[in-house]
């Protein structure tokens, strides 16, 4: 809760906080360790306690302009310089600058020959001293327990720490205090019970045979912390504790897209591909081809003038390279563009957190858009489950605050059963993609599902994925009454499909033919009785005429015989009228 | 005298016998402590070291800076400066004994030596 409502009255309240300036460390204290008050750091040898505290102390004087001196009792003033410049840490300059001050106390037990009661006033004298003379604000004890070792009488000893501590708080640093880890207790000698407001305990713990780094907040007096382990690494800059938690989910979601670099593949993701910024998985069974889509992936990233980082943890670089060519794709130009970069690591090389590290590094440094970790599989395998999720969560938290669109290829193990670690896992991710083979017929054919994609409708259908010396290209796979099928079994059915689709063709050019066949015989025959008809009407015309003629004729015959006879009545010609002829008749 | 052949023995080979012991005291103050310390020394480089010694008192609190060259964290410590090698005895130096033996003014008896070496793993 602090940690988002930064100014709220619960913080002001709080103990004042002194910030380490350690990356992560200071998320998970709530912002740093108790000011003006001892916290003790424990843990076995080669944990990091020195570091630490060295870290704490440079950081200090370098960030946050707090002098500090640190009191060594197992190393000279030499040998640490040495130590810490490994961590990139200029301590001797800051010794030159006089902003720290290291005080080598060397203890020979051989020496020393106890004669009475003693007390530790000498070392107040100098802590003291070495405090004054810079104005420290920060104290370093490394390892205090090597009093116990070079100094008689553990009872004096005992009782004079406590006095220690109280001197320190009186004195108002921030102190930090090492110790070895003790078998029954956090210390060997117990110091716990004299620090009572910080203790954080460091553990380098080997897991099949990788070693990881935690620190846990074992107590942190009056201050909510991180109680959980939390794994640290200690990189190139010093210390980074991982804090599985810490940036949240307050990333902003992007709505602009990134092309898959497969156009049918971007057709299945409603035509645009991914959302910038979000995570894709990519499942599938080996030689499926995640890593040919992977590589599609971050070389159109590079031809779009983007920057894409590839993490290789199964392949080295230049055999990808060769692999790629194969299928059409050319990356080597990308590469040589600086717009492509591959970085290579054996899974086993380091620890997870050492991976992490040096992939956060590589981001940072290289500032891609695109990320590519293939096969996160191999990865998960350096540590444990919970560990490993943990590191997938963390890498994602990174990329979505920065957003990088990232794609994790995870190798399966055959069937359809998807492997636990992975549904643990793809519950982080915003898309996941599935690639399968089928066999049947003698083959193998790849297909691919899009099994999600968070905010959007994206296509719920199986593509048949063939990888050519042309590239990758996403076919339908036939559907049918028969199922699925694919390669040569789609193109076999497709061919079927194509002569029955000809037999129909042919068939209806028939039955075109017949038809246009019949109309013709059938315009024929109507040309035919048209002319019997023609024939038909000029008879019936001719003989028309000729009963007319005689009509003609015979009316004239009649007029004739009318004038012979000197009739004065009409010819029967004239009409029905006159009735006279007959009459005369 | 048991104290001359220790005496005779060791400090031979630091140079003869009748080279000067130079001894330093490291207080903090003007503590009942220290000047328990201060009297105790005395008295034994008296009784042991009669003319061949000269004793510095150092207090840290006037000359902090002082604490870092001998090493000094426990308070009384006396440091042997010469002969060599160094040697310190921290304490009050109440137990005579012990510091003659701390200032190889006698062989350690059996009993601690045994002691010791069952305690703490041995010293040299």
């Amino acid at each position: 809760m602090k940690k988002t409502v930064p100014n709220s009255p619960a913080r002001a309240a709080q103990l004042p906080k002194c910030p380490t300036g350690i990356q992560g460390l200071d998320e998970i204290t709530g912002g740093g360790l108790p000011r003006g008050r001892p916290t003790l750091v424990c843990g076995g040898a080669g944990c990091g306690k020195t570091l630490l505290a060295a870290e704490f102390l440079v950081r200090g004087a370098a960030r946050f302009g707090e002098p500090g001196v640190f009191m060594a009792f197992e190393e000279t003033e030499a040998e640490l310089q040495a130590n810490v410049a490994s961590l990139g840490f200029d301590l001797a300059g800051l010794v030159r600058r006089g902003k720290i001050l290291i005080d080598h106390v060397h203890l020979e037990r051989s020496e020393i020959q106890e004669t009475g009661e003693y007390d530790l006033e000498g070392l107040f004298v100098r802590l003291n001293h070495a405090i004054d003379s810079l104005g420290a604000r920060r104290v370093v004890l490394d390892t205090l327990e090597a009093l116990f070792a070079g100094l008689p009488s553990e009872a004096i000893l005992r009782a004079e720490l406590r006095r220690l501590f109280r001197w320190l708080k009186e004195k108002g640093v921030t102190a930090v205090i090492t110790a070895e880890r003790g078998r029954d207790h956090l210390t060997r000698h117990g110091l716990e019970e004299y620090v009572s407001d910080c203790v954080i305990l460091l553990d380098h713990r080997v897991h099949e045979q990788i070693a990881t780094r935690h620190l846990r907040i074992v107590k942190y007096r009056g201050a909510l912390h991180g109680t959980n382990e939390y794994p640290f690494l200690i990189g190139e800059a010093g210390l980074s504790v991982l804090p599985v938690t810490s940036l949240g989910l307050n990333h902003a979601a992007s709505t602009r897209r990134i092309s898959t670099g497969i156009a049918r593949l971007d057709a299945m993701l409603t035509g645009r591909g991914f959302f910038r910024g979000s995570s894709v998985l990519l499942t599938g069974t080996p030689g499926t081809g995640k890593t040919s889509v992977a590589a599609y992936f971050a070389e159109a990233a590079a031809r779009r003038g983007e920057r894409a980082l590839y993490f290789a943890f199964e392949e080295s670089p230049s055999q990808i390279i060769r692999n790629m060519r194969s299928i059409g794709l050319r990356l080597k130009p990308s590469v040589r563009r600086g717009a492509l970069r591959f970085h290579a690591a054996r899974p086993s090389l380091y620890g997870l957190e050492m991976h992490l590290a040096t992939m956060f590094k590589e981001i940072v440094a290289f500032q891609p858009t695109v990320v590519v970790v293939d096969p996160l599989t191999s990865l998960l395998v350096a540590g444990t489950e919970s560990e490993t999720k943990a590191m997938v969560t963390r890498l994602i938290d990174f990329l979505k605050g920065h957003q990088i669109t990232s794609l994790f290829t995870s190798l399966t193990h055959g069937g359809h059963a998807l492997e636990q670690s992975e549904i643990t896992i793809s519950s982080l991710m915003d898309s996941w993609l599935l690639l399968q083979d089928f066999e049947g017929n003698g083959e193998r054919n790849r297909v691919l599902y899009v099994l999600k994609a968070r905010g959007m409708a994206h296509s719920n259908q199986v593509r048949e994925f063939l990888i050519s010396n042309r590239g990758i290209d996403l076919v339908d796979a036939y559907i049918g009454p028969s199922g699925v099928l694919t390669g040569a079994a789609r193109a076999a059915q497709t061919a079927r499909e194509k002569v029955e689709a000809l037999g129909t063709q042919q068939e209806a050019v028939r039955h075109q033919r017949d038809l246009e066949r019949k109309r013709t015989a059938l315009e024929r025959q109507i040309a035919m009785l048209r002319s019997e008809y023609e024939a038909e009407k000029q008879e019936v015309w001719r003989s028309d005429e000729q009963a007319g003629m005689r009509q003609r004729v015979l009316t004239a015959e009649r007029t004739e015989l009318a004038r012979l006879r000197q009739a004065d009545a009409r010819t029967a010609g004239d009409g029905r009228g006159n009735s006279k002829p007959e009459r005369i008749r | 005298m048991k104290t001359r052949t220790a005496r005779r023995r060791k400090p031979d080979a630091n140079g003869g016998p009748d080279k000067l012991w130079q001894l330093r005291l490291y207080v903090a103050g003007q503590t009942p402590r220290s000047q328990t310390a201060f009297r105790n020394l005395n008295r034994i480089c008296e009784d042991h070291l009669r003319g061949r010694f000269s004793i510095e008192v150092v207090d840290l609190l006037e000359h902090p800076q002082l604490s870092k060259g001998d090493q000094i964290l426990a308070i009384p410590t006396l440091v042997r400066k010469l002969p060599k090698p160094v040697r310190k005895i921290i304490g009050d130096l109440s137990d005579t004994e012990r510091v003659l033996v701390g200032l190889d003014l006698r062989a350690p008896p059996r009993e601690m030596t045994e002691a010791k070496a069952s305690g703490d793993g041995g010293p040299s």
